[in-house]
C-alpha cells in the first residue's frame, strides 16, 4: 500500500462556541487509492473526534456525503485524492446553511421535495382486482433517467440561481416532479403544476447547466426543466386561448 | 401559489434565441464587410429595396427583427439579474419597451416601403 | 444529557455582484448571457438601416458610409464572435430541451445538433449568397 502525506484545510464551525466557521489544517498521512471521505474518517479516528460530517454508504448510492471539494459540489466518497495536487479544501455544501462543521442544514430542500408530490397519482382509482399497470419499455425510457436522483443535493450547491434566490424549488425537486409527470401509470401533472408553474419554480431556473454538470448520477436535471417549461409555456397559451380545452 | 405569467416572455426568448442562432452570424458577415468599406452588390439600395418590398421580404425581415429584440430583450433582462441589480420590474419594463418599441418601428418602416 | 442543545445555523452569502468569478462554468455562462447585449444591439442597428431604406437612397447609402470605421468594425468583429458563440451553445443544449423519441430509444443529441448546424450553414449560405457575398 502507496502511502503520502496530503494538507487538508476543513472548514469548521461550531455553533456553540463560535461566532462564524474557520479553516483548520489537518496534515494526514493517505493511502493513494483513498477518497476524501476515507481521508475524513482518518482526521476524526486518529487526529479530531469532534469533526462531524454526514456519510453513509461509501459507494455513492447515498447521496449523505456531499461537500465542496476545492470549490467544486463533489459526493466525497467519490472524490479520489490521486485527482488533487496540494491543499484540499472541504467546505459544508454550498447556499445550504451551516449546522455543524461539514453538516448542513437541510430542511429546505425536503420541503421542497415534499411541495412537488414526488409519488403517483394515478389517473384513476384502480383496485386492485383491476391487475397491475401495464408500461412499455418505451413508457419507461420517458421518465427513467429522472429516477436516478439520490438526494445528494449536489446540484443545489452547483445552481447559482438557488444561491441568489433561496425560495427557487431547484433542479432535483422540479426534476421529480418531471419524473413522475412524465410516467405513463400518473395523472398529477395538474397538481403539480400548481407548484413547479410558479416565479419560484422553473421559471426561476436560467439554464446555466451547472445542476447538469455536478450530478453523479447524470440525472441531467437541467434538461427536465427545460422541458417543464416547454410544456407550462404551451399549456399557459393552451389555457388562456383556448381555454374550453379540457387536457 | 398562482402560476406565472413568464411563459409569454419566454416563449418569445425561446423562438428569439432560434431565430438569432440561424440568421445572425451571417447578418453580421455581411454588414462587417459593409464597415469595411467592402458592401457586397446585394446590400445596394436597388437590391435591399426590392427584397423588402415584396411581401415575403417584408415577412422575413419583421420576424427576424421581432423575435431577436424580444429574444434579446428577456435574456438582458435575466442578465441584470445576475449581475446583482435586483430592480427586476424596472428593468423587465425598460427591456420589453425598447423591444417593443424597435418591433413597432420596424413595422412601420416596412409598411412604408 | 436533558438539555437542549442550541442551535445557531451559519449563512453564507453568496456575493450578488461577484458571484460568477467563483467558478469557470459560472464564467462561460456569464459570457454566454451578454452575447444579448450585442445580438439586441446589432438588431437596433439594423431597425436603424430599415429606417434609412424607408427614407430613400440618399439616406440608405448614408446608413451604409455611417457603417464604416474602426469602431464599427470592432463592435462587428465583437458581435460576430459572440453571436457564434450564442449559436454554438444554443444549438448544443436543443437537444436536452427536445428530447425526440422514436420507438423506445432516443435520437441521439448529437444527431439533432448536428441537424440544427446543417440549418445553420444552409441559412448561412442563402444569406450570403443572396447579399451577393460570393
Amino acid at each position: 500500500m502507496s502511502k503520502r502525506m496530503v494538507e487538508f484545510e476543513v472548514l469548521r464551525y461550531n455553533p456553540e462556541k463560535d461566532s462564524e466557521p474557520s479553516f483548520r489544517r489537518y496534515s494526514v498521512e493517505c493511502v493513494d487509492e483513498w477518497v476524501v471521505l476515507d481521508a475524513l474518517n482518518h482526521i476524526k479516528e486518529t487526529i479530531d473526534p469532534t469533526l462531524s460530517y454526514r456519510w453513509s454508504c461509501h459507494m455513492a448510492v447515498c447521496g449523505s456525503c456531499g461537500m465542496m471539494i476545492n470549490g467544486e459540489p463533489k459526493l466525497a466518497c467519490k472524490a479520489f485524492l490521486r485527482n488533487y495536487e496540494g491543499v484540499i479544501r472541504v467546505e459544508p455544501l454550498q447556499h445550504f446553511p451551516i449546522e455543524r462543521d461539514l453538516v448542513t442544514v437541510i430542511d429546505d430542500f425536503i420541503g421542497k421535495l415534499k411541495r412537488v408530490k414526488p409519488y403517483l397519482i394515478p389517473k384513476k382509482d384502480k383496485p386492485l382486482t383491476e391487475g397491475e399497470f401495464l408500461q412499455t419499455p418505451a413508457e419507461l425510457k420517458k421518465f427513467k433517467q429522472y429516477t436516478m436522483c439520490i438526494n445528494c443535493m449536489l446540484c443545489y450547491a452547483a445552481c447559482p440561481e438557488y444561491g441568489l434566490i433561496p425560495k427557487f424549488i431547484g433542479p432535483a425537486a422540479i426534476s421529480l416532479a418531471h419524473r413522475y409527470n412524465q410516467d405513463s401509470r400518473d395523472g398529477g401533472r395538474d397538481q403539480r403544476q400548481e407548484e413547479i408553474a410558479t416565479t419560484e419554480g422553473v421559471w426561476e431556473c436560467s439554464f446555466t447547466g451547472a445542476c447538469s454538470e455536478v450530478c453523479p448520477e447524470h440525472v441531467d436535471p437541467a434538461s427536465a426543466l427545460q422541458q417543464v417549461k416547454i410544456k407550462s409555456t404551451v399549456d399557459w397559451y393552451q389555457e388562456h386561448l383556448m381555454p374550453w380545452v379540457k387536457k | 401559489m398562482a402560476k406565472s405569467n413568464k411563459p409569454i416572455v419566454w416563449g418569445l426568448f425561446a423562438a428569439g434565441g432560434t431565430v438569432s442562432a440561424f440568421v445572425i452570424p451571417a447578418l453580421v458577415v455581411v454588414t462587417l464587410l459593409a464597415a469595411l468599406g467592402h458592401a457586397p452588390a446585394g446590400l445596394s439600395y436597388q437590391a435591399v429595396h426590392g427584397f423588402a418590398s415584396h411581401w415575403l421580404g417584408k415577412l422575413m425581415v419583421f420576424g427576424v427583427m421581432f423575435f431577436s429584440l424580444w429574444g434579446s430583450a428577456h435574456r438582458l433582462r435575466i442578465t441584470f439579474y445576475d449581475f446583482g441589480v435586483r430592480a427586476d420590474g424596472l428593468v423587465a419594463t425598460v427591456v420589453y419597451l425598447v423591444a417593443a418599441a424597435g418591433s413597432v418601428a420596424t413595422a412601420m418602416y416596412l409598411m412604408q416601403l | 444529557m436533558g438539555e437542549e442543545m442550541s442551535r445557531k445555523p451559519y449563512v453564507r452569502e453568496v456575493p450578488k455582484h461577484t458571484w460568477f468569478f467563483r467558478h469557470p462554468r459560472y464564467m462561460r455562462y456569464m459570457a454566454r448571457e451578454i452575447t444579448c447585449i450585442f445580438i439586441g444591439a446589432y438588431t437596433l442597428l439594423l431597425v436603424k438601416g430599415l429606417g434609412a431604406l424607408a427614407a430613400g437612397q440618399a439616406a440608405y447609402e448614408s446608413f451604409l458610409q455611417g457603417l464604416q470605421g474602426t469602431g464599427s468594425v470592432a463592435f462587428h468583429v465583437a458581435t460576430l464572435v459572440l453571436a457564434i458563440y450564442h449559436t454554438v451553445t444554443w444549438f448544443n443544449v436543443t437537444p436536452k430541451a427536445l428530447p425526440v423519441q422514436i420507438g423506445e430509444e432516443f435520437v441521439p443529441n448529437g444527431v439533432i445538433a448536428g441537424a440544427h448546424y446543417a440549418g445553420w450553414a444552409v441559412i448561412s449560405a442563402a444569406v450570403l449568397l443572396a447579399a451577393g457575398v460570393f
